[in-house]
């Protein structure tokens, strides 16, 4: 056990193409695996600012929000090819996180979190507002994908796995960029950024600077599984957008444990698995979400794949 | 946001103009919606600048006061005596969490109290919707204050000055509380550095405790007030908790007159915006917040970081 996790430890991203490759053969269903990946790329994408630059944000619905309207829209009302729609996703949600970056980097500790919040309520507003684009209230409908073409071969978009696939390879190329970049001198400036501020200004750095760039950065990867959620769902629900779908990242985060990497794929699968049982059994199964959410934060700070992680390896 | 807070009479057109009384009339409708936004964001403020706790259930405290409140009317509760007992008994229940909920994270880093209270108000908007269902659920408007009156510059619905007038109470009250009691100076004191208070003999985790279950009375009477308007429905505290973080980070944290300032303005923002595009008027207050964030990022009142 101790060798094993030592070794996903150190070669994380083969790891998670293994899991990847493994995980719709051991899901209940390929849909429901999709859904496991997207969720845990988003929660990735804002663990990226929360678990390693220390920022805790919650307006991420606006930027997975920016990446499955831009997608959606480039195959709705644009009829875009399919890998053309999923790259307007990373870009639409870097250029919102920018926006909103630009306001937020700018206040302090406690305050970045409600900034964000009302900045995203705000894109929500202007998401709900634009009907002819977004189909308002009601999501943006059509975002079907009936054949990927790859040149040299045709393969159906309605099939589930084939789905899968698409998801899977998307979201791997995306785990390895950011495992690529916290490996890399700025992930180093980042966690110095959050150990200490002062000593790493001190040192030099452009301390708004980094920080927008990592908000920029979660904004890129939140809205590329923003573009899979789409095209997986083959709609984009206004929900995508609403306050429950920042309160979801932090609560994926928090669950599967924000110290580490894989931490926020964990709380996905965690969090689904809650959802799809407890649904069975109850419509209420919010209230068991939040009652373990609200458990994590009192006892088990380091969630589940952190709290797993030091029982096996105390350091 | 019905009623006078709507678009202007169809006999204002573009090429007229709007005339002076229109826009002071919209203007006071402004200072009604800040009334409830100065309750919400006082108890905000009050819970951060004692405990440095962001409550995240504030806006699920503000649905509970509005749903607490049509099930004592419901019960033939008296309009003015629920005023009264709404607050007490959700601040009560604010007591309960800070004790139980709230005091083990003291001393943990700051996030941890913010996301407690996230989850908290997940559990308490499912609680809800288990015992009064999904739907939202209307509340009578007292006899009294039903109608409207003339103000000298037109006719202006009663219960919208009885909102005014309601803030001005609290907000007085208040500040004698905080300025003129002993009470006051040990708040302001634990406000200031809560360690010399306890050295100085004052037990300062039921300080906390009360002002706590203050704030969260605050938002409860805010739910109350606004139920007449609005109806009471579990997802009505979630664009309320945005509008007051706004309110907030306008006036600066943990400023008491910053909050009642920024309200206003709020609120007069809000109302302006909608006599002259309606579709803005949500959007108005962002605007500002953006402003005063890139002018003076700690907020009107705030102090530098």
């Amino acid at each position: 056990m101790h060798g094993l996790l030592e070794a996903v430890a150190r070669h994380r991203v083969l790891a998670a193409w293994a899991v990847l490759a493994v995980l719709p053969f051991v899901a209940p269903s390929a849909a429901l695996a999709s859904l496991i990946v997207v969720m845990g790329l988003y929660a990735l994408g804002f663990n990226l600012l929360f678990g390693y630059a220390g920022l805790l944000s919650f307006g991420h619905s606006a930027l997975i929000g920016a990446g499955g309207y831009a997608c959606g829209i480039a195959i709705v009302h644009f009829g875009w090819p399919w890998w053309a729609a999923i790259l307007t996703g990373p870009a639409a949600g870097g250029l919102v996180a920018l926006a909103m970056g630009l306001l937020a980097v700018r206040t302090r500790g406690i305050y970045f979190a409600m900034v964000t919040l009302a900045l995203s309520q705000c894109v929500y507003y202007v998401a709900l507002k634009a009907e002819d684009w977004t189909g308002g209230e009601n999501g943006l409908r059509g975002v079907n994908l009936t054949t990927i073409s790859l040149g040299f071969a045709q393969f159906s978009g309605i099939d589930p796995m084939t789905r899968y696939t698409l998801v899977a390879v998307s979201a791997g190329i995306g785990l390895a960029f950011v495992s690529r970049v916290l490996r890399s001198p700025f992930g180093a400036a980042l966690s110095a950024l959050r150990e200490n501020e002062a000593r790493a200004r001190a040192c030099g750095y452009d301390i708004n600077r980094i920080r927008l760039q990592a908000f920029v950065l979660s904004g890129v990867i939140s809205g590329l599984a923003g573009a899979l959620y789409a095209i997986q769902l083959s709609v984009v629900p206004i929900e995508t957008m609403h306050y429950a779908m920042s309160g979801l990242a932090v609560m994926m985060a928090i669950l599967g444990g924000m110290n580490t990497f894989f931490g926020p794929f964990v709380g996905a699968a965690v969090f689904l698995a809650i959802e799809n049982v407890g649904a069975l059994w109850t419509e209420h199964w919010p209230l068991l979400a939040g009652a373990v959410f609200v458990a994590c934060v009192l006892f088990f700070r380091e969630g589940v794949w952190g709290t797993l992680l030091k029982r096996v390896m105390p350091r | 946001m019905n009623g006078i807070c709507a678009a202007a009479p169809s006999w204002v057109t573009a090429e007229m103009g709007f005339p002076l009384e229109l826009i002071a009339l919209q203007a006071v409708a402004g200072v009604a919606l800040g009334a409830v936004y100065v309750l919400l964001a006082i108890g905000l403020s009050l819970i951060f600048g004692m405990l440095t706790v962001v409550n995240f259930a504030h806006g699920a405290f503000f649905m509970l006061g509005a749903y607490v409140g049509v099930f004592l009317l419901a019960g033939g509760m008296p309009f003015w005596l629920a005023m009264v007992v709404v607050p007490l008994a959700v601040g009560s229940m604010g007591l309960v969490v800070e004790r139980f909920l709230i005091r083990p994270l003291y001393g943990r880093p700051i996030d941890d109290p913010l996301l407690l209270t996230f989850g908290l108000a997940y559990v308490v908007v499912e609680l809800v919707r288990i015992v009064a269902g999904k739907q939202g659920i209307p509340m009578e408007m007292p006899e009294a204050l039903q109608g409207a009156v003339d103000i000298g510059i037109g006719f202006f619905p009663i219960y919208r000055l009885f909102l005014i007038g309601v803030a001005v109470a609290v907000v007085a009250g208040l500040w004698l509380l905080l300025e003129r009691t002993r009470y006051g100076l040990i708040i302001r004191a634990g406000a200031q550095d809560p360690l010399i208070l306890r050295v100085l003999g004052v037990q300062v985790a039921r300080v906390w405790l009360m002002v706590f279950g203050l704030g969260t009375g605050l938002a409860a009477l805010a739910g109350f007030l606004a139920a007449p308007l609005q109806g009471a429905a579990p997802e009505m505290g979630i664009p309320v908790l945005a509008e007051a973080f706004v309110v907030t980070v306008i006036g600066g944290m943990g400023s008491l007159l910053g909050a009642v300032v920024a309200a206003l303005l709020v609120g007069i923002a809000i109302s302006l915006t909608g006599l002259f595009a309606p579709e803005m008027a949500k959007l108005s207050i962002f605007a500002l917040m953006a402003l005063v964030l890139m002018v003076r990022p700690q907020g009107l009142f705030g102090r530098a970081a």
